[in-house]
Protein backbone atom coordinates (compact mmCIF):
# COMPACT_ATOMS: atom_id res chain seq x y z
CA UNK A 1 0.00 0.00 0.00
CA UNK A 2 1.04 3.35 -0.85
CA UNK A 3 2.17 5.47 2.01
CA UNK A 4 -0.78 8.42 2.24
CA UNK A 5 0.16 11.58 4.18
CA UNK A 6 -1.28 12.06 7.40
CA UNK A 7 -4.32 15.33 7.04
CA UNK A 8 -4.09 18.28 8.40
CA UNK A 9 -5.32 19.17 11.06
CA UNK A 10 -8.19 21.81 11.38
CA UNK A 11 -6.94 24.59 13.56
CA UNK A 12 -9.49 26.97 12.84
CA UNK A 13 -11.33 25.74 16.64
CA UNK A 14 -8.32 26.65 18.66
CA UNK A 15 -9.39 30.45 18.91
CA UNK A 16 -12.54 29.59 20.24
CA UNK A 17 -11.11 26.88 22.50
CA UNK A 18 -8.54 29.51 23.76
CA UNK A 19 -11.54 32.02 24.00
CA UNK A 20 -13.46 29.56 26.40
CA UNK A 21 -10.33 29.37 28.62
CA UNK A 22 -9.40 32.62 28.48
CA UNK A 23 -13.40 33.72 29.59
CA UNK A 24 -13.21 31.14 32.19
CA UNK A 25 -9.70 32.82 33.97
CA UNK A 26 -11.07 36.59 33.44
CA UNK A 27 -14.01 35.27 35.40
CA UNK A 28 -12.25 33.74 38.42
CA UNK A 29 -9.35 36.41 38.63
CA UNK A 30 -9.79 38.66 41.51
CA UNK A 31 -6.99 41.53 41.55
CA UNK A 32 -7.81 43.46 44.16
CA UNK A 33 -5.55 43.81 46.68
CA UNK A 34 -5.94 44.76 50.62
CA UNK A 35 -5.89 47.37 51.81
CA UNK A 36 -6.11 48.27 55.88
CA UNK A 37 -5.66 50.46 58.73
CA UNK A 38 -1.86 49.23 60.55
CA UNK A 39 -1.80 48.85 64.16
CA UNK A 40 1.02 47.74 66.44
CA UNK A 41 -0.20 46.04 69.13
CA UNK A 42 0.92 46.54 72.88
CA UNK A 43 3.40 43.97 74.10
CA UNK A 44 2.05 41.63 76.85
CA UNK A 45 3.25 42.86 80.14
CA UNK A 46 4.71 40.72 82.21
CA UNK A 47 4.91 41.98 85.83
CA UNK A 48 2.92 44.59 86.08
CA UNK A 49 4.47 47.58 86.80
CA UNK A 50 2.96 51.84 87.79
CA UNK A 51 1.61 52.78 84.44
CA UNK A 52 3.60 56.24 84.04
CA UNK A 53 1.39 59.21 85.00
CA UNK A 54 -0.06 61.15 82.43
CA UNK A 55 -1.04 64.31 83.15
CA UNK A 56 -4.87 65.34 82.56
CA UNK A 57 -4.04 67.78 79.98
CA UNK A 58 -2.32 65.69 78.41
CA UNK A 59 -4.65 63.10 77.55
CA UNK A 60 -7.74 63.25 74.68
CA UNK A 61 -10.18 60.85 76.18
CA UNK A 62 -12.36 59.75 73.44
CA UNK A 63 -15.29 57.34 75.10
CA UNK A 64 -17.82 55.50 72.24
CA UNK A 65 -20.68 54.24 73.58
CA UNK A 66 -22.45 51.12 72.65
CA UNK A 67 -25.17 53.50 70.46
CA UNK A 68 -21.90 54.37 68.83
CA UNK A 69 -22.35 57.73 70.35
CA UNK A 70 -19.08 59.69 70.55
CA UNK A 71 -17.89 61.84 73.99
CA UNK A 72 -14.91 63.51 72.86
CA UNK A 73 -13.58 65.21 76.08
CA UNK A 74 -16.47 65.14 78.14
CA UNK A 75 -18.22 66.57 75.23
CA UNK A 76 -21.24 65.28 72.78
CA UNK A 77 -19.32 65.24 69.61
CA UNK A 78 -20.28 64.18 65.61
CA UNK A 79 -17.84 61.81 64.20
CA UNK A 80 -16.93 64.62 61.26
CA UNK A 81 -15.51 67.10 63.63
CA UNK A 82 -13.18 64.31 65.41
CA UNK A 83 -10.22 64.88 63.00
CA UNK A 84 -10.39 68.62 63.62
CA UNK A 85 -10.82 68.09 67.68
CA UNK A 86 -7.51 65.80 67.44
CA UNK A 87 -5.76 67.97 64.97
CA UNK A 88 -5.68 71.06 67.52
CA UNK A 89 -5.05 68.51 70.25
CA UNK A 90 -2.11 67.40 69.80
CA UNK A 91 -0.79 70.91 67.51
CA UNK A 92 -1.41 72.59 70.55
CA UNK A 93 2.20 73.20 72.02
CA UNK A 94 0.71 74.67 75.42
CA UNK A 95 4.23 74.59 77.44
CA UNK A 96 5.58 77.60 77.87
CA UNK A 97 8.31 79.35 75.53
CA UNK A 98 11.43 78.25 77.30
CA UNK A 99 11.15 75.83 79.17
CA UNK A 100 12.31 71.83 78.05
CA UNK A 101 8.71 71.13 76.46
CA UNK A 102 8.28 74.04 74.57
CA UNK A 103 7.08 73.02 70.93
CA UNK A 104 8.35 74.90 68.44
CA UNK A 105 7.19 73.85 64.97
CA UNK A 106 3.48 73.58 66.86
CA UNK A 107 0.72 75.80 64.74
CA UNK A 108 -2.28 75.34 67.54
CA UNK A 109 -3.76 77.55 70.34
CA UNK A 110 -0.60 77.24 73.12
CA UNK A 111 -3.76 76.84 75.70
CA UNK A 112 -2.49 76.09 78.91
CA UNK A 113 -5.27 73.75 79.76
CA UNK A 114 -4.30 71.30 76.68
CA UNK A 115 -1.78 69.28 75.72
CA UNK A 116 2.52 70.20 76.22
CA UNK A 117 3.68 68.88 73.01
CA UNK A 118 2.72 66.24 70.72
CA UNK A 119 5.27 63.93 72.28
CA UNK A 120 3.28 64.28 75.31
CA UNK A 121 -0.20 64.20 73.78
CA UNK A 122 -1.94 60.30 74.80
CA UNK A 123 -4.90 59.68 72.92
CA UNK A 124 -7.11 57.16 74.18
CA UNK A 125 -9.90 55.86 72.79
CA UNK A 126 -12.32 53.79 74.87
CA UNK A 127 -14.92 51.19 73.67
CA UNK A 128 -18.00 49.48 74.67
CA UNK A 129 -18.17 45.97 73.97
CA UNK A 130 -21.41 46.68 71.97
CA UNK A 131 -19.89 49.48 70.10
CA UNK A 132 -20.11 48.11 66.42
CA UNK A 133 -16.51 47.70 64.56
CA UNK A 134 -17.91 50.59 61.65
CA UNK A 135 -17.90 52.96 64.54
CA UNK A 136 -14.64 51.46 65.79
CA UNK A 137 -12.74 52.01 62.35
CA UNK A 138 -14.24 54.94 61.74
CA UNK A 139 -12.95 56.20 64.76
CA UNK A 140 -9.43 55.20 64.70
CA UNK A 141 -9.59 56.36 60.57
CA UNK A 142 -10.35 59.74 61.75
CA UNK A 143 -7.49 59.30 64.65
CA UNK A 144 -4.80 58.51 62.21
CA UNK A 145 -5.66 60.94 59.70
CA UNK A 146 -5.31 63.55 61.89
CA UNK A 147 -1.90 62.29 62.82
CA UNK A 148 -1.70 61.88 58.87
CA UNK A 149 -2.53 65.61 58.62
CA UNK A 150 0.07 66.86 60.73
CA UNK A 151 3.05 64.69 59.53
CA UNK A 152 2.24 65.61 56.00
CA UNK A 153 2.40 69.50 56.89
CA UNK A 154 5.84 69.23 59.00
CA UNK A 155 7.23 67.07 56.13
CA UNK A 156 6.37 69.92 53.33
CA UNK A 157 7.87 72.41 55.80
CA UNK A 158 11.33 70.35 56.48
CA UNK A 159 11.83 68.45 53.15
CA UNK A 160 9.13 69.23 50.58
CA UNK A 161 7.67 66.02 50.23
CA UNK A 162 4.73 64.59 51.41
CA UNK A 163 5.13 61.71 54.85
CA UNK A 164 2.21 59.83 53.21
CA UNK A 165 3.02 59.67 49.96
CA UNK A 166 6.56 59.11 50.33
CA UNK A 167 5.51 55.69 52.85
CA UNK A 168 3.36 54.43 50.13
CA UNK A 169 6.17 55.05 47.63
CA UNK A 170 8.45 52.98 49.77
CA UNK A 171 5.48 50.71 50.55
CA UNK A 172 5.23 49.65 46.82
CA UNK A 173 8.86 49.49 46.47
CA UNK A 174 8.63 52.63 43.48
CA UNK A 175 10.30 55.07 45.56
CA UNK A 176 12.42 57.30 42.65
CA UNK A 177 15.94 58.62 43.05
CA UNK A 178 19.17 56.93 44.14
CA UNK A 179 20.82 55.70 47.06
CA UNK A 180 21.61 58.69 48.78
CA UNK A 181 18.34 60.03 48.49
CA UNK A 182 16.43 57.18 49.74
CA UNK A 183 18.85 57.67 52.78
CA UNK A 184 18.05 60.85 53.05
CA UNK A 185 14.38 60.31 52.89
CA UNK A 186 14.09 57.34 55.35
CA UNK A 187 15.86 59.94 58.20
CA UNK A 188 14.09 62.60 57.34
CA UNK A 189 10.59 59.95 58.11
CA UNK A 190 11.94 59.03 61.11
CA UNK A 191 12.35 62.96 61.86
CA UNK A 192 8.89 63.38 61.24
CA UNK A 193 7.78 60.17 63.21
CA UNK A 194 9.52 61.99 66.18
CA UNK A 195 8.05 65.33 66.38
CA UNK A 196 4.44 63.85 65.89
CA UNK A 197 4.62 60.77 67.57
CA UNK A 198 1.94 57.96 66.97
CA UNK A 199 0.27 57.82 70.62
CA UNK A 200 -2.96 55.91 70.58
CA UNK A 201 -3.61 54.03 73.31
CA UNK A 202 -6.90 52.03 73.94
CA UNK A 203 -8.33 50.85 76.86
CA UNK A 204 -9.98 47.30 77.39
CA UNK A 205 -13.72 47.73 76.47
CA UNK A 206 -15.94 47.94 79.55
CA UNK A 207 -18.46 45.73 79.86
CA UNK A 208 -21.27 45.51 77.75
CA UNK A 209 -24.32 48.33 77.93
CA UNK A 210 -22.55 50.38 80.79
CA UNK B 1 2.01 46.33 -20.35
CA UNK B 2 -0.88 44.59 -19.91
CA UNK B 3 1.19 41.51 -18.38
CA UNK B 4 1.45 43.70 -15.14
CA UNK B 5 -1.89 45.18 -15.01
CA UNK B 6 -3.85 41.31 -15.36
CA UNK B 7 -3.59 40.33 -11.87
CA UNK B 8 -4.89 43.57 -9.60
CA UNK B 9 -8.14 43.27 -8.55
CA UNK B 10 -10.46 46.22 -6.98
CA UNK B 11 -11.27 43.88 -3.20
CA UNK B 12 -9.38 44.74 -0.33
CA UNK B 13 -7.39 40.87 0.49
CA UNK B 14 -9.38 39.85 3.64
CA UNK B 15 -7.57 40.04 6.90
CA UNK B 16 -5.61 37.30 8.40
CA UNK B 17 -6.93 35.50 11.40
CA UNK B 18 -3.88 33.10 11.83
CA UNK B 19 -2.68 35.22 14.54
CA UNK B 20 -6.22 35.67 16.73
CA UNK B 21 -5.31 32.42 18.80
CA UNK B 22 -1.60 33.90 19.69
CA UNK B 23 -3.13 37.03 21.10
CA UNK B 24 -5.69 35.12 22.87
CA UNK B 25 -3.16 32.66 24.13
CA UNK B 26 -1.41 35.74 25.11
CA UNK B 27 -3.94 36.83 27.07
CA UNK B 28 -5.14 33.66 28.63
CA UNK B 29 -1.53 32.86 30.02
CA UNK B 30 -1.55 36.50 31.38
CA UNK B 31 -4.90 35.44 33.16
CA UNK B 32 -3.59 31.87 34.09
CA UNK B 33 -0.84 33.95 35.81
CA UNK B 34 -2.42 36.18 37.87
CA UNK B 35 -5.35 34.32 39.09
CA UNK B 36 -5.34 32.94 42.73
CA UNK B 37 -7.87 30.47 43.42
CA UNK B 38 -9.99 31.28 46.70
CA UNK B 39 -8.44 29.22 49.23
CA UNK B 40 -11.18 29.34 51.94
CA UNK B 41 -14.51 29.06 52.31
CA UNK B 42 -16.00 32.07 53.64
CA UNK B 43 -18.26 30.86 56.18
CA UNK B 44 -19.20 34.66 57.64
CA UNK B 45 -20.38 37.72 56.27
CA UNK B 46 -17.70 39.58 54.80
CA UNK B 47 -18.83 43.52 54.40
CA UNK B 48 -15.99 45.67 55.28
CA UNK B 49 -16.01 49.06 56.66
CA UNK B 50 -14.81 51.62 54.89
CA UNK B 51 -11.37 53.95 55.62
CA UNK B 52 -8.51 56.23 53.71
CA UNK B 53 -6.07 56.05 55.84
CA UNK B 54 -5.11 52.60 54.61
CA UNK B 55 -1.84 50.58 53.88
CA UNK B 56 -1.49 47.95 51.39
CA UNK B 57 -1.29 44.38 52.61
CA UNK B 58 2.04 42.10 52.44
CA UNK B 59 0.37 38.66 51.95
CA UNK B 60 3.67 37.10 51.86
CA UNK B 61 3.54 37.19 56.02
CA UNK B 62 0.32 37.50 57.24
CA UNK B 63 -2.44 35.22 58.71
CA UNK B 64 -5.88 35.62 58.00
CA UNK B 65 -8.91 36.11 60.58
CA UNK B 66 -12.03 36.29 59.71
CA UNK B 67 -15.35 36.83 61.78
CA UNK B 68 -18.66 38.29 61.36
CA UNK B 69 -22.16 37.32 61.26
CA UNK B 70 -22.61 33.31 59.74
CA UNK B 71 -23.34 33.59 56.53
CA UNK B 72 -26.99 33.00 55.81
CA UNK B 73 -26.22 29.24 54.62
CA UNK B 74 -25.24 29.10 58.03
CA UNK B 75 -27.35 30.62 59.68
CA UNK B 76 -29.90 28.03 61.01
CA UNK B 77 -27.16 25.97 62.18
CA UNK B 78 -24.78 28.70 64.14
CA UNK B 79 -27.12 31.49 64.85
CA UNK B 80 -26.25 35.28 64.77
CA UNK B 81 -23.71 35.61 67.04
CA UNK B 82 -20.42 36.60 65.59
CA UNK B 83 -17.74 34.03 64.44
CA UNK B 84 -14.29 33.49 64.22
CA UNK B 85 -13.18 32.07 61.26
CA UNK B 86 -9.80 30.48 60.29
CA UNK B 87 -8.98 28.84 56.77
CA UNK B 88 -11.96 26.60 56.67
CA UNK B 89 -12.98 26.71 60.17
CA UNK B 90 -15.23 28.26 63.08
CA UNK B 91 -12.81 28.98 65.61
CA UNK B 92 -13.26 29.67 69.36
CA UNK B 93 -11.75 32.28 71.17
CA UNK B 94 -10.28 29.45 73.48
CA UNK B 95 -8.49 27.36 71.02
CA UNK B 96 -7.82 30.74 68.40
CA UNK B 97 -4.27 30.11 70.16
CA UNK B 98 -3.81 27.17 69.08
CA UNK B 99 -5.15 27.79 65.69
CA UNK B 100 -2.71 30.96 64.60
CA UNK B 101 0.04 28.67 66.36
CA UNK B 102 -0.49 26.28 63.16
CA UNK B 103 -1.26 29.21 60.90
CA UNK B 104 2.35 30.86 62.28
CA UNK B 105 4.11 27.03 61.55
CA UNK B 106 2.78 27.42 58.09
CA UNK B 107 4.52 30.57 56.85
CA UNK B 108 8.19 30.64 55.82
CA UNK B 109 10.61 30.73 58.65
CA UNK B 110 12.31 33.96 58.00
CA UNK B 111 9.08 35.50 57.82
CA UNK B 112 7.71 34.19 60.96
CA UNK B 113 9.05 37.24 63.05
CA UNK B 114 7.60 40.00 60.68
CA UNK B 115 4.47 38.23 60.85
CA UNK B 116 1.58 40.75 60.10
CA UNK B 117 -2.29 39.35 61.00
CA UNK B 118 -4.77 40.60 58.80
CA UNK B 119 -8.26 40.95 60.55
CA UNK B 120 -11.12 40.37 57.94
CA UNK B 121 -13.69 41.37 60.17
CA UNK B 122 -17.67 42.38 58.96
CA UNK B 123 -18.32 45.92 59.82
CA UNK B 124 -22.08 44.36 62.15
CA UNK B 125 -19.29 42.43 64.59
CA UNK B 126 -19.00 43.66 68.22
CA UNK B 127 -16.16 45.39 69.37
CA UNK B 128 -15.72 43.10 72.38
CA UNK B 129 -15.08 40.08 69.83
CA UNK B 130 -12.16 42.50 68.32
CA UNK B 131 -10.80 43.22 71.49
CA UNK B 132 -10.98 39.18 72.54
CA UNK B 133 -8.88 38.57 69.34
CA UNK B 134 -6.80 41.14 70.24
CA UNK B 135 -6.20 40.10 73.33
CA UNK B 136 -5.13 36.68 72.34
CA UNK B 137 -2.97 38.19 70.06
CA UNK B 138 -0.95 39.86 72.59
CA UNK B 139 -0.69 36.81 73.98
CA UNK B 140 1.19 35.16 71.14
CA UNK B 141 3.20 38.18 70.66
CA UNK B 142 1.96 39.01 67.41
CA UNK B 143 1.28 42.49 67.79
CA UNK B 144 1.21 43.86 64.07
CA UNK B 145 -2.28 43.61 62.45
CA UNK B 146 -3.82 44.98 59.66
CA UNK B 147 -7.89 46.00 59.86
CA UNK B 148 -9.17 44.96 56.70
CA UNK B 149 -11.23 48.02 55.12
CA UNK B 150 -12.46 49.04 52.08
CA UNK B 151 -11.93 52.13 50.02
CA UNK B 152 -13.84 55.17 51.03
CA UNK B 153 -15.28 57.48 54.40
CA UNK B 154 -17.68 56.11 57.09
CA UNK B 155 -18.38 60.22 57.12
CA UNK B 156 -19.94 59.65 53.48
CA UNK B 157 -22.88 57.77 54.59
CA UNK B 158 -23.95 59.60 57.48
Amino acid sequence: MARRSAPEVNAGSMADIAFLLLIFFLVTTTMVKDKGIARLLPPKQENLIDPPKIKQRNLFIVLVNKDDQLLVEDNLMDLKDLRQAAIEFLDNGGAPSGSPEYCNYCRGKKDPSSSDNPDKAVISVQNDRLTSYKMYIAVQNELVAAYNFLRDRESLRLYGWKFTEVKKAFAEKNFRGNKADRVKTEEGMKEIKLLYPLKLSEALPRKAGN
Amino acid sequence: MSKFTKKKSNELPPISTASLPDIVFMLLFFFMVVTVMRETDLKVEQKFPKADQVEKLRKDRSIFIFAGKPSRQYKERYGKEGKIQIRDKYTNISNLAFALEGERAKLLPELQGSIVVALKIDEDTNTGLVSDIKEQLRELNMVKIIYITTLGNQLDDL
